[in-house]
């Protein structure tokens, strides 16, 4: 007993620094940020209260309602992208082919790249008078249309189109390897039932992945909160607020508007989102693992 | 060996010393600004060299695209860090910093350069801050400029530059029948604000568009004013090509360079374009006012001096003050940019064609402050926001969304 008190006092202090910088660097730098959200802080931070005027302002604002509703889109559809395309593409490389390797290092190769990076090339490749469209038009095809970046009822697709082709590759990697880590014996079994292949991807493999797909889901997912840059590369939130993300909004108050009060209100809302999603899902993991007994 | 190894150690030595002493001795400033097109940076370069030449120590830290810029400069201030210079808007921007008191003042320089009978008033009152000179203009732009080139109008059959809005939609008809980009339209809010602005001047004159924005005055007249300006954008919109979003201001002006496209709305500072293009005003290309227009919008560029504690540094901030006021300069300056210079004493004779134009509208008194200088960054969000919600395909109803523009003043 004595003994344990001991490694636990040791453990503490010899985390202490961790803990101290974890309380003053995110959780000090976080209240401060939430607490400005309470005043009318311009271009620096002010000490007069205003109450909830900032939140009823930023909940006004049609920009920033529209950048809800964007990034909802966006996550959703970039998310699911990612998932989808990463898993057929590992499936099709698990078919054991030739050159796996050089597929695997162009597939995976867009993630290696910046977001900023990814946004200029597809700007460049969907904006009407340089990319695609032009060189189609140029080859005689006069009609064809091709302006999803310019196009305010699409643009956030083109977004969502980028972000999967970046995306993708990480899906494909961390699935992949989780197909190798299946025995070769169920392919055997399976194959003697004469199950259909695409029938053993859905029914056997794809249950299996499940952990390593929640993890690349749950990685992609902290990207599409902090979405910003994919967005000023390519669209800067335009044509109107067609493509307007909150982190994009947040920092556009911060520095160009000059307004702390309300990007900081915005920030804020931002974590609030964050901890309504991940708090009922750590509940729920929590309780599973206690009525296992492992805790 | 020894010995020579001891020499060469003493001029190391020495050496060192001398370069260190020699850092000491000259004024270093370091130049935050977003100055990078072809034009902007020509004009910084003839701040920097005359600088130099006063032996000065530049470092330059420019930084692609004003909002960025701005970002950086803020966070650095905020850290304890800002740059020894930093261009800018002249107007309300800079209040924020000077009465937080990060600002060194160069009241000195403006007292010993008689600044006070070289500059316009206007300008004069907009530098300083509790009648201390805290900014040094560096010139003025006129922002309510449409540029042409004349080999598109050439092809399109115009002869000479529309007076009135009818003349210049039918002008812009015949550009399209020719097979060009009518409007080489830059896609961003503050180029699209700028547009509304020059237009709502034709609609509401000198007066009207004071009372707008310095008043902010709702009356029928203005919101009247307001519908006209939006309707008369709306119809631009369909004299626009299709990569117009997003689109920087300097590459439509590429697009006139290269004639593909007939006119651009936009301010002075595209003149410097042109001419790094090695275009001529009034030759290759021409300027004239917005329709119906009675006179210009205006927006000033200046440096602004923040405190660094480094009394290096100060001295040389003022040395800069001096480079940049000398009459030589802005004029040189001018040149390059396309602005016009701040100074009323210079020598005219070498501004091209536009500028001259300007110049007289400036001394005429026809000019009317950009929204920068009237209104706080926020409020000048959003004016971005309503003008570019509205261009990029609102509400039509123009009536009901001129209504809502005095929303910004909120």
């Amino acid at each position: 007993m004595s003994m344990k008190r001991k490694t636990n006092l040791s453990a503490t202090l010899a985390l202490l620094p961790t803990w101290l910088v974890a309380a003053v660097v995110f959780i000090g730098t976080m209240a401060w940020s939430i607490n400005l959200s309470f005043t009318n802080s311009t271009i620096f931070p002010s000490s007069s209260y205003v109450g909830l005027a900032q939140y009823a302002k930023l909940f006004s604002s049609v920009k920033w309602l529209a950048s809800l509703h964007n990034v909802l889109i966006f996550g959703v559809l970039y998310v699911g992208g990612c998932l989808l395309l990463g898993f057929l593409l590992a499936a099709a490389l698990d078919r054991k082919i030739r050159f796996e390797s050089a597929f695997r290092t162009i597939f995976l190769y867009p993630y290696a790249m910046s977001f900023v990076v990814t946004g200029l090339i597809w700007q460049w490749m969907l904006n009407p008078t340089l990319g695609i469209q032009a060189s189609v038009r140029s080859l005689g095809w006069e009609s064809f249309v091709l302006d999803w970046v310019v196009n305010r009822d699409v643009a956030i697709y083109a977004l969502v189109l980028a972000g999967v082709w970046q995306g993708a590759g990480l899906v494909m990697v961390i699935a992949l390897a989780g197909m190798r880590g299946i025995e070769a014996e169920q392919w055997k079994a399976a194959r003697i039932d004469g199950i259909p292949v695409w029938r053993i991807y859905v029914s056997i493999i794809l249950p299996q992945l499940g952990p390593a797909l929640a993890a690349a889901g749950m990685l992609l997912a902290m990207g599409v909160i902090k979405t910003y840059d994919i967005v000023v590369a390519m669209t800067n939130g335009g044509p109107g607020n067609a493509t307007e993300v909150p982190a994009k909004f947040i920092m556009d108050n911060l520095f160009g508007r000059q307004n702390l009060g309300l990007a900081t209100a915005g920030a804020t809302v931002l974590v609030l989102g964050v901890i309504m999603i991940v708090a009922p899902f750590r509940y729920a993991m929590h309780m599973r693992s206690k009525a296992k007994g492992a805790c | 060996m020894k010995k020579m190894m001891k020499l060469f150690l003493a001029g190391v030595a020495f050496a060192g010393f001398l370069t260190t002493a020699k850092a000491e001795d000259k004024p270093t400033i370091e130049m935050l600004s977003s100055w990078t097109s072809g034009g902007e940076a020509a004009a910084l370069n003839v701040i920097k060299t005359e600088f130099e030449k006063r032996g000065g120590v530049w470092k330059d830290s420019s930084i692609a695209g004003f909002g960025a810029a701005d970002a950086a400069f803020q966070n650095r201030v905020v850290a304890g860090d800002p740059p020894g210079a930093k261009q800018g808007v002249i107007g309300l921007a800079a209040a924020d910093f000077v009465s937080q008191g990060l600002f060194n003042s160069i009241d000195d320089v403006a007292k010993a350069g008689m600044w006070a009978d070289v500059l316009p008033k206007s300008i004069l009152d907009l530098i300083s801050y509790d009648g201390q000179a805290y900014l040094v203009p560096t010139g003025a732009h006129g922002e309510s400029w449409v540029f042409y080139s004349k080999e598109a109008f050439e092809k399109a059959g115009i002869a000479e530059e529309p007076k009135t809005w009818d003349e210049f939609f039918a002008g812009l008809d015949k550009l399209k029948a020719a097979g060009l980009v009518p409007v080489a339209w830059g896609g961003q809010p503050w180029q699209q604000s700028k547009v509304f602005n020059m237009i709502l001047l034709s609609q509401v004159g000198i007066d009207g568009f004071l009372k707008i924005y310095v008043d902010k005055d709702n009356s029928d007249a203005s919101v009247e004013g307001v519908k006209k300006t939006l309707e008369i954008l709306r119809k631009l919109h369909g004299y626009v090509d299709d990569g117009a979003a997003g689109r920087n201001w300097n590459d439509a002006t590429a697009m006139l360079i290269t004639a593909k496209a007939g006119v651009q709305f936009m301010g002075d500072w595209a003149k410097g374009e042109f001419t790094v293009a090695g275009k001529e005003a009034g030759k290759d290309y021409g300027c004239m006012i917005v329709p119906e227009s009675p006179g210009m919008v205006y927006i000033a560029d200046s440096f602004y001096f923040p405190k660094t504690g480094n009394a290096e540094t100060d001295k040389a901030q003022k040395l800069l003050a001096e480079v940049v006021m000398d009459p030589a300069v802005q004029v040189e300056f001018s040149l390059k940019k396309g602005s016009v210079p701040a100074r009323s004493d210079v020598d005219k004779s070498k501004l091209d064609a536009c500028a001259q134009k300007g110049v007289e509208l400036m001394s005429a008194g026809a000019i009317v402050p950009d929204q920068a200088i009237v209104l706080t960054p926020q409020q000048v969000g959003a004016l971005d926001d309503f003008v570019d919600e509205y261009w990029n395909g609102g509400s039509d109803d123009a009536a009901a969304t001129a209504e809502n523009f005095f929303a910004i003043f909120e």
